[in-house]
């Protein structure tokens, strides 16, 4: 499935990119849970507490290259500024280019699709973030970390209505100001100016 | 009145400018807000949308073979090369190997529709610096391959001449010869275009230092195409990720390092020789055999998720799919080359002249349609 003439003069494997990225979010849950920790969660008086989950990952990121052609990260958007500015600084990864950046309505989620490629190494991989919030979806904005992300961003909050903290200029790029609606979700309606099959 | 009055009258001020959606510079229907200040340019904002038509939308409702017709209204100016990216990235999904004569077939045109793009981009760019005569030029050039492309499929400028699974028809028989002597011609030709406007002394005046933007730069911006190799970016999906017969040929990806609107002047003009080239590799060995094989009338592609990388003329295009195994994707990103190269026009042009600013724009080569979708 896809390409399999991409080049990779590197020897930095999918399964390599993913026992080094993982390793940057242990799961503390996947250790024995130093009782502070739980005790921290608890006093901060946050409503969530621990789930027990049948299988626990080593790493707080989840991966998978089921049905891609990429190795793929599905990333918390708690999480999503950390793990993309050390994806571009660190030493092994260098994601420095950031190709394609998408939004995506997935029905009861909204979310953001990051395609990132490193120049010097050639690897590629697929960050993807969720959030069932559809009323006021929000991630942390990526354009300090590739500057192409600014009009990208732009483009997604106009299409799909998430908007993107600490952006320059979050203002809509292609529709008018008055424009109702965000046309790219799936729930969308435009009688008029639809045309349904 | 004494002399304190009168300079605090004459005080600096900055003021704002619409360049735009009608400026024959840019092209079509591309609006700039520019913020200067007497005649430097403190910012530029593109108003974008004129001429957005949801490309995207409409294709979460059509089937494969019609979202092929809709990428011709993207970047028209490489409308064979978008047409590809979208058959590409459908075959890839379905596992189907296409014959090595369509493969070719593709290269050759898309190497000549990179060639006319250029001709015209080097036509109107001299035209927005003044030099009226390349213009008729460049297009007397385009014409030919036009009448190539309107032989072959009908079509001059949209052509939808990829189908999922090849071509819509076999070439002409008259193409290989029309092709061959176009190149002939065209080497004549190139040599003229350097001696009349790149190593005109008022030309090299107006586009040395213009615009620099710098190898990281490029890159974080998400430049690609012409914008990003004059920057001594290598980014030519045509070298890292080599499509249809693109594995099989000989070129050299032109490179420059100054960054500026010269370099990105010359990284073109040397495209087009090695556009040439590789069509010469090609012309005399089109290997016989079917121009199409069979698919389903109604195309579903499994599910899962496709994208297909393709150098237009402008850069790098993206196709994008998500596919729930209907016949209309779930979701499709046209990645396109234009959007990214406008977004770093603010960076190149602040702090330059506005009489420059043309020509910085000039040499991004914007196609508003691309940017738009």
């Amino acid at each position: 499935m896809g390409s399999m003439k991409d080049s990779k003069p590197t020897d930095m494997t999918n399964q390599k990119l993913q026992e080094l990225i993982g390793s940057w979010f242990p799961n503390p849950e996947a250790k024995s849970i130093p009782d502070v920790i739980v005790e921290d969660v608890i006093e901060e008086g946050s409503d969530k507490k621990p789930t027990a989950e049948t299988i626990i990952n080593p790493s707080l990121l989840e991966f998978s290259e089921e049905g891609s052609q990429f190795l793929n990260i599905f990333v918390q958007p708690e999480q999503l500024h950390t793990l993309m500015s050390e994806l571009k600084k660190n030493k092994e990864t260098y994601f420095d280019y950031l190709f394609c950046l998408s939004g995506v309505d997935w029905g009861t989620e909204l979310g953001v699709v990051y395609h990132l490629e490193s120049t010097t190494f050639r690897h590629t991989v697929v960050v993807k973030v969720k959030t069932a919030d559809r009323e006021n979806p929000t991630f942390d904005s990526v354009y300090d970390i590739w500057a192409t992300a600014e009009f990208h961003e732009r483009e997604v909050f106009d299409f799909f209505g998430i908007k993107f903290n600490n952006h320059p200029n979050l203002k809509r790029l292609f529709l008018t100001e008055e424009w109702e609606g965000f046309p790219l979700r799936k729930d969308y309606v435009d009688e008029i100016n639809m045309v349904i099959k | 009145m004494d002399t304190t009055t009168i300079e605090t009258n004459f005080r600096s001020e900055e003021y704002f400018i619409n360049m735009g959606p009608q400026h024959p510079a840019t092209h079509g229907v591309l609006r700039l807000l520019l913020t200067i200040d007497g005649e430097i340019i403190k910012k530029v904002e593109p108003d974008l949308g004129y001429i957005h038509r949801s490309i995207e939308k409409m294709c979460e409702r059509d089937t494969y073979q019609q979202i092929v017709h809709l990428t011709d209204r993207m970047d028209y100016l490489s409308s064979n090369i978008n047409n590809e990216a979208v058959c590409l990235t459908v075959e890839n999904a379905l596992e189907l190997e296409v014959p090595d004569r369509v493969k070719v077939i593709r290269t050759i045109i898309g190497e000549l529709t990179r060639i006319s793009s250029h001709c015209l981009w080097w036509g109107v760019m001299g035209m927005d610096v003044g030099a009226l005569t390349t213009y008729f030029y460049g297009f007397r050039d385009r014409e030919l391959i036009n009448d190539i492309f309107e032989e072959t499929c009908g079509a001059r400028l949209t052509m939808n001449y990829n189908v999922p699974g090849g071509l819509m028809f076999d070439i002409h028989p008259n193409f290989v010869k029309r092709t061959k002597d176009f190149i002939a011609h065209f080497k004549t030709k190139l040599p003229e275009y350097d001696k009349l406007l790149t190593h005109n002394v008022i030309f090299q005046k107006r586009t040395k230092g213009i615009g620099i933007l710098t190898k990281e730069d490029a890159i974080s911006f998400g430049a690609s195409g012409p914008v990003g190799r004059a920057s001594g970016y290598s980014c030519d999906v045509r070298k890292h990720h080599p499509y249809s017969a693109l594995d099989k040929v000989k070129f050299q990806e032109a490179l420059k390092t100054e960054g500026d609107t010269y370099a990105r002047y010359l990284v073109r003009i040397q495209e087009m020789w090695e556009s040439l080239s590789i069509i010469e590799q090609l012309i005399d060995n089109i290997p016989e055999g079917e121009y199409r094989v069979a698919t389903n009338a109604v195309i579903k592609l499994p599910k899962g998720e496709f994208y297909q990388r393709v150098e237009t003329a402008r850069g790098e295009l993206g196709v994008y799919i998500i596919s729930d195994g209907v016949k209309s994707p779930y979701r499709l990103k046209f990645r396109s080359p234009g959007f990214s190269n406008l977004s770093l026009l603010n960076h190149i042009a602040v702090g330059g002249k506005i009489g420059d600013l043309v020509a910085t724009m000039a040499t991004l080569d914007l196609v508003i349609p691309d940017i738009d979708r």
